[in-house]
Parts: C-alpha cells; structure tokens; sequence
C-alpha cells in the first residue's frame, strides 16, 4: 500500500513538473493557471496544445511500457524480456512506418494505431513462437534480435524509397522515440488502444503468479495456458503498438521498471504489473523532462536517456544470470 | 564546434577565392557555347540569361515542380543528373554548379580539364544582384544581366516606396525550421514589408524554433512550407493544433513556393505577392 502511495505522487509530481517545462518562458504559476483557464491568449494555446498532450502521452506510454515489460517478464520467466529490445517496439514501428509513409494513415487516421498494432502482434507472436514458455535465456534474446534488425532494416528500407526528402531522416524518430511536438490528436488516437491493452494485461495477474510455480500447477490451479499466452500477446501488441505508433520505440523502460520494483513487491508478478505501469509513467515523465531540460530548443530523443540508465542495468542483469546459471 | 565553424569559414573563404579567381579568369575567356548546368539555382538564372543556343543541358531538378520555378523551360534542354561522367560525356566548355554541388562530382570535372564556375547560395537581395551580374560575365551576355538588374532594382524600389505599418510574420518549416533576418527568404519578408517575429526572439539565421515560442510570438502571418509528395513526420508540425489556431485566429497564413527556393527575379513575385497580402492586411492600398 506505501508503495502505491509513493508511486502515485511520485508520478504526480513529475506530471505537474513536465506540464510547466518547456522552451517558452512561462512562470509555474501562469503555466498552471492558464491550463486550467482559457486566457485567449498565447499561454493557454501553449499548456493545452504542447504541454498537455505531451504530459498525459509520457504517463500513458510510460505506463504501458512497464506494464508489458512485467507481464512479457512473467509469462516468459525471464527478467530480459523487454518490448524494445526484443524487436516488438521495432515491429510495431515498421507497421506504423508502412501507414505513414503510404499515405494510409493520412487518408484514415486509425490506420497509423491499428498498423502499429498488427506489426507489434507479428513482432511479439513470432518471439512468443519462437522462445516460447520454457526457451532459455538465449533463444529469447536471439530471437528478440533477429525480429528487431529485420525490423529495423525493412523500416529504413521503406523511409529510404519515399518520395519526401525528410522520410530518411526520420528513422533515428523511431528508432529513439521522442514526444516533442504531440497533440491531442495522437493521445486520443491511442487511448482507446492502450484502454484495451491495460485491461487485458492487468487480468494477468492470478495466471501468472500460478505460472511461478511451473507450467503443470498452474494447469492444476485451473490456469488455462493457452488462454494466458493470447492475452499476454495481444496486450503487448495493443499497448506498445499504439505507444509507438504516437512515440517511436522507447527500449528499457520495460526493463529497468520491473527490475527496481521486483524486490519491492515481494516478486509476486500481480504485484509487479501494477507498480511497473505506475513506475514506467514516473520513469517516462523524467526522462521526457530530461530531454527538454539538457537541450531545451533541440529534440533530443527519449531512447538516449532510457537506454543510458538501462544499457548498464541490461549488462548487470545478464552478468547476474550467467552467475546463476553455473 | 568552434573547430568547426572555423572549418566551415575556411572553405568558405575557399570558394570566395576560387570564386574570385574564376571571375577574373571569366573576362579573358572566349564566350562559352556549350553550357552545362548541374544546380537548379545555376539552371534557372543561365535559362534566363544565355543565349538561345548558348545553353545546352539543365540539371533533373529543375524539372521538379515541388522545387523549380521553370518546369516548361527545362524541357526545352537535355536532363543531366548531376553527375560527372555523363556531364563529361556532354563536352561541355562550361559547367555551371552551386557551391553545395557534390565536391566530388566538382573536383572530377575539373580534373578531367573542364571549367567549372562555382555559385554561392544567395542569403541577401545584395547576394541576389551580385550573382545575375556573375551569371551575365561568365555567360558573356553582360548586356543581358544589366537589364535584368535595372528591371529587379525598379520592381523592388516600387516594393519599398510605402509602408505604413509592418505587421509581424513567421516563416515556419518542417521539424520547426524557421528563417531569420540573415537569411533569402527572412530579406524577401523585410522587403514585402514585414518584421520577423523569429528574429524578434532570437533566431536570426536558419536554425529550430519549437512549437511552443511560435505560439508565443503570437505572428499576424504565419508562412509556412509546401508539404512534399509522400507523407513524413517532420512535416506534421505544419498540421498541428497550434500551427493550424495561428492560421485561423491571426490575420493570414500563405506558403513559400519554387518562387523562394533561388535567388533570381523570381523572389520579386513572391515578394510582390507578400506585398499584396501585407497591404490587405493594414488596410492599406485599394
């Protein structure tokens, strides 16, 4: 319970912090004023169509990033199983890269989400396929990397055959991810998606606390296997699709989230699914306030800051394992 | 990065002296009769200057109508690519390129003993004339380039005769490019009359200005860029809330076209056009 607490305000705090930083010189108080009411002038258009959306966008995706990196960890009983580095972040940019630039996503606006989540659901289908409930470690990763180069490459493919001079630039956006310039637009784009995603993830909690004990007592406790793998998967694909479709890739949240709250909540992974959506929002807002703070007029991309705290985590991690292991 | 600006002002002060050098070179020479242009800037100002028959190849992009303000005139001339074996292969007596023209393509051309004359990008209405006149002398058409010149110095002192207030305006790009003062198009928006709010805040040259001191400086015009064909993020900003609630609260929202990408006669239409919209703006004129 202390521990929700804490998460919530921190998460709060870094929401107000995030909603009154930003390139234009505006007073914390002004900010906030003009949020909540209209001036008609410049300060209002600035907190309810920048700030905002960028705000409640880091909270979602943040919030989404942890939960699926807690669920992936559970089913797969492996703490490196994270959206971004096992290529599902990529597989849902390649679907959200083939709406865009095809022109699809500008003549039918649900077109970017839904690519987005129909790439991530072949992405996570295919790593679940291949590494599957009982695959070690290694096949996880290996197979989590061929699915993110070919992503990647089959991405930079198509941005590198559009007409428009800008498209090749625009891998390094989703590669890194970034929220610099969302507008409301993008978050109700992905609410209803991520809406959907949440609630299949969060009913995981009593499957996969069952699956701690191995694959046959769960089946004893009436868990269905099956059942759980869909969920797992279609709710991965739901929420980091429609966060990359809005966001680009973010890689590690999903890593280093469950992996600071674990020892907290005791390593009951029901426990963990909440406070890693809890923890990645807080986790996403500081990173995203990070990025406005280092280089306020450039945009700078949030899988910088989230890859230099999980890179040395991800390395602690597999150094941990190979200790346990022999 | 002061290494590099160091870097970046040496090869600068590099083509300025090639340039120079080129120049004097361009008075003793015999009139050039096969001219290959490789630059779309290059191309148009030779396709206004040169002789009929003087002119022989202008480079794919003129051809571009995203990019290239004489789409009909380019088809009147064999298409090169900008590239330097088929350049060669045209026995060209003259090549004409930007300075940004790959170095390579430049530096092979003039090992295979053509003449290639370098042009700067204009960044000022001065840079502008100096370049028709460099244009006339290398083409050898200096009668040709006096005239244009008197032509753009009366259209653009008809622009300057009164302006009685200057509304502010923002020129604004994909990924939030925006052009201050010290740039072509940020002189073109003076000349129509307007002060750019951008430099107001800081931003002189070419250089990203986020979304949220856009929607600060509060412009009365807001000039944006054409979209390209096919779909990209970076030009997404140019349909976001704030952008499109500065086009219908302000006064006015246009777009830059082919008229604003070289530095030849044609900024005059664009700024005459400007000039126009400012007008109606004031309540001037009429």
């Amino acid at each position: 319970m202390r521990l929700t607490l804490i998460l919530c305000l921190l998460t709060a705090a870094l929401f107000v912090v995030s909603l009154v930083t930003g390139p234009a010189d505006i007073g914390v108080m002004e900010s906030l004023k003009a949020l909540l009411w209209d001036d008609g002038g410049p300060v209002t258009l600035v907190m309810r169509e920048i700030r905002l959306p960028r705000a409640l966008l880091a909270a979602m995706i943040g919030a989404s990033l942890g939960l699926a990196g807690a669920a992936m960890q559970g089913y797969l009983r492996n703490p490196l199983a994270e959206p971004g580095l096992i290529g599902v972040s990529g597989s849902a940019a390649l679907g959200a890269i083939l709406a865009m630039y095809t022109g699809a996503a500008a003549a039918f606006a649900l077109a970017l989400p839904l690519a987005a989540l129909v790439g991530a659901l072949v992405g996570v289908g295919l790593l679940v396929a291949l590494a599957g409930p009982r695959g070690t470690s290694l096949t996880l990763i290996l197979a989590g990397i061929a699915i993110a180069a070919l992503a990647a490459a089959i991405s930079s493919l198509v941005l590198n055959l559009s007409p428009n001079p800008y498209a090749a630039n625009e891998i390094v956006f989703w590669m890194m991810g970034s929220l610099a310039d969302r507008s409301m637009t993008h978050f109700w784009l992905a609410l209803p998606f991520t809406l959907a995603g949440w609630a299949l993830l969060a009913g995981l909690g009593r499957g996969l606390d069952a699956l701690t004990l191995g694959e046959d007592a769960a089946r004893a406790m009436g868990i269905g296997i099956d059942r759980l793998r869909l969920t797992v998967v279609l709710g991965t694909a739901l929420v980091v699709g429609s966060a990359t479709a809005v966001a680009g890739s973010i890689g590690f949240v999903g890593l280093v989230v469950p992996h600071i709250l674990r020892p907290l909540v005791g390593a009951h992974p029901s426990r963990l699914l909440w406070a890693s959506g809890l923890g990645g929002a807080a986790m996403v807002l500081a990173a995203d306030i990070m990025v406005r703070v280092i280089l306020p007029a450039r945009d700078l991309k949030l899988g910088v800051l989230t890859a230099l705290v999980g890179a040395p985590l991800f390395l602690h991690l597999i150094l941990k394992l190979r200790r346990e292991r022999i | 990065m002061s290494g590099l600006m160091r870097i970046g002002r040496l090869i600068a002060a590099c083509c300025l002296a090639l340039a120079t050098a080129a120049m004097q070179a361009g008075a003793e020479t015999p009139r050039p009769e096969r001219v290959v242009s490789i630059n779309l800037c290059t191309d148009q100002l030779a396709m206004m200057l040169a002789d009929e028959r003087q002119l022989l190849s202008v480079s794919d992009v003129a051809l571009d109508p995203g990019s290239s303000a004489m789409v009909d005139e380019a088809r009147n001339y064999v298409i090169n690519h900008a590239l330097a074996e088929e350049v060669y292969l045209m026995r060209p007596d003259l090549v004409l390129a930007g300075t940004y023209t790959a170095r390579a393509t430049v530096s092979m051309l003039r090992r295979l003993g053509m003449r290639v004359e370098l042009f700067e990008p204009s960044r000022s209405l001065q840079d502008v004339r100096q370049t028709i006149t460099r244009m006339g002398e290398v083409l050898h058409r200096e009668a040709e380039a006096k005239a244009m010149l008197a032509e753009f110095d009366a259209r653009l002192a008809a622009l300057r005769a009164e302006v009685a207030r200057r509304p502010s305006a923002v020129l604004y790009y994909a990924n939030g490019y925006t052009t201050g003062d010290q740039t072509l198009a940020g002189q073109m928006l003076l000349a129509a009359g307007f002060v750019n709010a951008a430099t107001a805040r800081g931003y002189t040259a070419g250089m990203n200005m986020p979304l949220e001191v856009l929607a600060m400086s509060e412009p009365e015009l807001l000039i944006t860029g054409r979209a390209y064909p096919g779909a990209s993020r970076s030009e997404e900003i140019l349909t976001h809330p704030v952008v499109e609630a500065l086009r219908q609260y302000r006064q006015g929202a246009t777009m830059t076209d082919t008229d604003w990408v070289c530095g030849t006669p044609h900024i005059l239409r664009a700024i005459e056009e400007l000039a126009e919209l400012r007008k109606q703006m004031t309540g001037q004129g009429q």
